[in-house]
């Protein structure tokens, strides 16, 4: 598969929020204003490549070599952990602006399942190091572009009278069906 | 605390899904069929019950500032060994829930079980509850799946429900009918706690 088609493919067709469901939990909780949410997308963003970088880097030169393919979920889940605290205690030293804005959302990340879901997604397709950074840069982007376009349609939802039953979660929800069902018309795109 | 109360309370008054509003990713994606559900909630189940042991056995242990690499790990384990067991004994439901199974690790419910209960109450009060929790969260998935096969395809657990007049929705196989039918039911969820509630308060 060319590199533009694994983008165009993350991003749109199969929006890792819309269509496969990864990272549902942010999309719904950090979703009320667009500036966290462009926030939260950035740091994602940062963490999903740099994450599918190592674990690839692990996953072929440690487990393969050595037939752990087993423990690929335990140790993927802990390199993940030990990651975002490194870059947290990074930026808190060499920038303390970009910790402030981003700070709150690293310790989420973790357990964000589309972190490790695309780490996994990754070596299941059987890319190779160039599509496996590509494929991660696209999820990411394809996940903010969801986050912030949520935020954006919630930011409104002060203004306008909902039904009681359905404030708070149950409109987000519904929301989030709408946008899929807009974003099943990128099918066949690629 | 009795424990039927606490099993209760995992099952339906903190429900993982309709009240806790947790564990959201897995539940919306694999509860295309009752069946597929089914599985992936008896999965959950099986790896909220070893993990709230082993982390229950451990509590005393456990220093307090590495809790959750310990959690990490002890969850991981179970996963891998759920993991493998349905490799071995249920190739086509492996194959169905895909990615789903190892994103158990991530699941909140799991790690937000050993962090709130786990690892502050006994052994058998923390089997019940990752009973009750992963029944909760069975009968979540168990529901919104029958509701999207019956809708989507017309049938439950595999087999048709209506004649051949009948018009499937398949929107509700796809994605958005995942997200506009648990909206809908935690709106139903909701409002009946509200009256319930109010019901009580007189």
């Amino acid at each position: 598969m060319s590199l533009f088609t694994i983008l165009i493919s993350t991003i749109f067709v199969n929006n890792f929020v819309l269509s496969r469901f990864l990272g549902i939990c942010p999309f719904l909780g950090v979703s009320n204003k667009t500036e966290t949410a462009t926030g939260m997308g950035i740091a994602v963003t940062f963490v999903v490549t740099l994450s599918s970088i190592i674990t690839y880097i692990i996953q072929k030169s440690v487990l393969d070599k050595l037939g752990l393919e087993y423990l690929q979920t335990i140790v993927f889940i802990l390199v993940i952990a030990a990651l975002v605290q490194f870059v947290e205690m990074v930026m808190k030293k060499t920038s303390p602006t970009l910790y402030s804005a981003l700070g709150v959302y690293l310790p989420l990340i973790t357990t964000n399942c589309i972190v490790l879901g695309v780490a996994i997604l990754n070596i299941q397709e059987g890319y190779n190091l160039i599509q496996t950074i590509f494929n991660a840069f696209g999820a990411s982007v394809g996940f903010s572009l969801a986050l912030v376009l949520m935020a954006g349609i919630r930011e409104k939802f002060e203004l306008i009278d909902i039904p009681e039953a359905l404030e708070g979660f149950p409109i987000a929800l519904i929301t989030a069906g709408l946008m899929s069902i807009a974003f099943l018309g990128f099918n066949g795109l690629v | 605390m009795k424990l039927s109360k606490v099993f209760y309370n995992g099952l339906i008054k903190e429900n993982p899904i309709f009240v806790q509003l947790i564990g959201m990713c897995s539940a919306l994606a694999v509860s295309t069929s009752a069946k597929n559900g089914l599985a992936m909630g008896l999965a959950v189940t099986g790896v909220l019950i070893g993990s709230n042991f082993v982390i229950s056995l451990l509590r005393k242990v456990i220093p307090d500032k590495i809790r959750i690499p310990a959690f990490v790990v002890v969850i991981a384990t179970f996963v891998t060994i759920v993991e493998m067991f349905m490799k071995a004994y249920t190739q086509d439901l492996y194959s169905a829930l895909g990615i789903f199974i190892p994103l158990i690790v991530v699941n909140c419910i799991i790690l937000a079980r050993a962090e709130a209960f786990a690892s502050k109450n006994g052994v058998i009060p923390s089997i019940v509850d990752g009973l009750g929790m992963g029944l909760g969260y069975t009968l979540a998935l168990l529901i919104l799946g029958s509701l999207r096969e019956i809708i989507g395809a017309g049938s439950i657990f595999g087999k048709q429900l209506f004649g051949p007049a009948f018009e499937p929705a398949l929107i509700f196989i796809m994605p958005p009918g995942a997200f506009i039918l648990l909206g809908i039911l935690i709106a139903i969820f909701n409002t009946v706690r509200k009256k319930k509630a109010a019901a009580e308060a007189n």
